[in-house]
């Protein structure tokens, strides 16, 4: 193409919906935040634009409470209904998703079997989506290592948008999260977070930290931030209980 | 107060009854994310017009078989509460408050990207909180806000002001006694960046020269509305960066 690719954005600034972000062709992946018109690019949400080298462009939504469903994703979800086959689970998008019975007990189900025996209502599954699409609701499957459902820990929500965030370039931010609390963390797509902690002074510091980077997300230097609070919160923490441990070894 | 003789709108200064100049706007105020449990939510004055705006969704519709298999439904509801007006509003729909509820949702349907969300519905409620001329295009600036707030994509923000005719001279963005004594009260609204309109009505008489020239001083009013609706959304987030 003989016209020129412009890109109207500095790196890492704040787009509102119509904003011209750029014009001409650009070989960009297909997302729900920007749209095309006559070869000019428009923001369709209030997001944040990363620019690489000039010749590709992101737009990072800052705002949206629910999941847009990808297969392959691995989410958290609510039971949230049960059904004769399956269950009818909640995964904070826009549709409520379903996860047949014989995925999670890998044989068909027997006629008049009761299935709230595997899965009752308000129990968290951890899930991968299989199969969706504009035509038909998500449909989960529980095969595969790690998946299925939670017995123990407690499970949080933040914003899907910001699940990236929290997880970091390279896992730096969850790497900061778990060594600086020890916890096991496990951040599902659809903005459930599984934590197990030692005990629920750790887990509430760990929960204040992961919604200062909600809060906070589009800001710089977040992850070392979030250490040093982290450090100072949990300093405090340890010093107070080291006796307690004592007394109960 | 009820007025039964026509007052003079443009005063001897050249200035309107509330002081303002022909082509002045009302000052414009907008908070966003005012409602805890709304998925958006925003409320929009300009001069004492006052609406709150709430958005919910996209969500499941139910019952199912009204959803649209293609493409995201809108519900839209504007409602004048009892209080917005001199004397107590009935608080049942209107024949009025109906349609405008169509109009609004019809400038919306062309905003949001509704072909993202099928089989769902986006729910956009509007209560006018005081009334003072003007409140079908607040209500749809507060709703374009709302929806922005909650993350719902859509092609641009909505921006609207009303243009009338007062003692025979153009007057930008009407006041109340503009809107009930003015010779025409024309409400426009445009998508700013794409130059769409997507509201427009005519209440009264103009002649082919006004109409144009009214539509040109809409667009000069509508460019500093929308500058302001952007300053809004951004606001929210620079606090954090200037820390």
């Amino acid at each position: 193409m003989s016209q020129a690719n412009k890109i109207y954005f500095e790196d890492r600034s704040i787009v509102t919906p119509g904003d011209l972000i750029a014009e001409g062709e650009f070989q960009v992946p297909w997302s729900p935040y920007y749209y095309k018109v006559n070869g000019k690019y428009y923001s369709g949400i209030t997001g944040l634009i990363t620019v690489k080298d000039g010749s590709m462009f992101e737009v990072i939504p800052l705002e949206s409470s629910r999941y847009y469903p990808k297969v392959g994703d691995t989410i958290i979800g609510l039971v949230e209904d049960i059904e004769i086959y399956g269950w009818v689970i909640d995964i904070k998008s826009f549709y409520s998703a379903y996860l047949p019975a014989s995925s999670l007990l890998g044989r068909p189900i027997s006629p008049g079997e009761d299935v709230r025996r595997y899965l009752d209502v308000g129990d968290y599954v951890i899930a991968k989506i299989e199969a969706f699409d504009r035509t038909i609701s998500p449909v989960l499957t529980v095969k595969g290592k790690g998946l299925g459902r939670i017995p123990l820990g407690t499970v949080m929500d933040i914003m899907p948008v910001k699940v990236p965030r929290v997880i970091g370039k390279n896992r730096s931010m969850i790497e900061v999260l778990t060594s600086e609390s020890g916890c096991e963390i496990f951040v599902a797509q659809n903005g459930r977070i599984h934590i197990k902690c030692a005990n629920n002074l750790i887990e509430e510091a760990l929960i204040e930290a992961i919604n200062i980077i909600q809060s906070e997300s589009h800001t710089k230097g977040l992850t070392e931030r979030i250490r040093n609070f982290l450090k100072q919160k949990l300093g405090v923490i340890r010093n107070d209980s080291a006796p307690k441990t004592e007394a109960n070894t | 107060m009820i007025q039964l003789q026509k007052p003079k709108l443009i005063l001897e200064n050249g200035l309107r009854t509330d002081g303002r100049k022909l082509d002045e706007l009302r000052p414009i105020k907008i908070e966003l994310g005012v409602l805890k449990n709304a998925d958006g939510s925003a409320i929009f004055e300009m001069g004492n017009t006052k609406v709150i705006a709430a958005v919910y969704g996209p969500k499941e519709m139910h019952p199912r078989h009204l959803a649209l298999p293609d493409k995201a439904s809108l519900r839209v509801r504007y409602h004048m509460t009892p209080f917005s007006t001199d004397e107590r509003k009935n608080p049942a729909p209107s024949r009025r408050e109906i349609e405008l509820s169509k109009v609004i949702r019809e400038a919306l349907e062309s905003t949001i990207l509704l072909n993202l969300f099928p089989r769902t519905v986006i729910d956009i409620f509007m209560e006018v909180l005081q009334a003072d001329a003007g409140t079908r295009l607040v209500a749809l600036m507060a709703a374009s806000m709302a929806l922005a707030d909650a993350g719902i994509p859509m092609r641009d923000l909505i921006a609207g002001v009303a243009v009338g005719k007062a003692d025979g001279s153009l007057v930008l963005d009407l006041n109340e006694q503009e809107d009930m004594w003015g010779e025409a009260d024309m409400p426009i609204a445009v998508l700013p960046s794409l130059g769409q309109v997507v509201l427009l009505q005519l209440n009264g008489f103009m002649t082919p020269d006004e109409f144009r020239r009214a539509f040109e001083l809409a667009q000069k009013g509508i460019s500093s509305i929308y500058a302001l609706q952007k300053e809004a959304l951004k606001n929210k987030y620079l606090e954090y960066k200037e820390e």
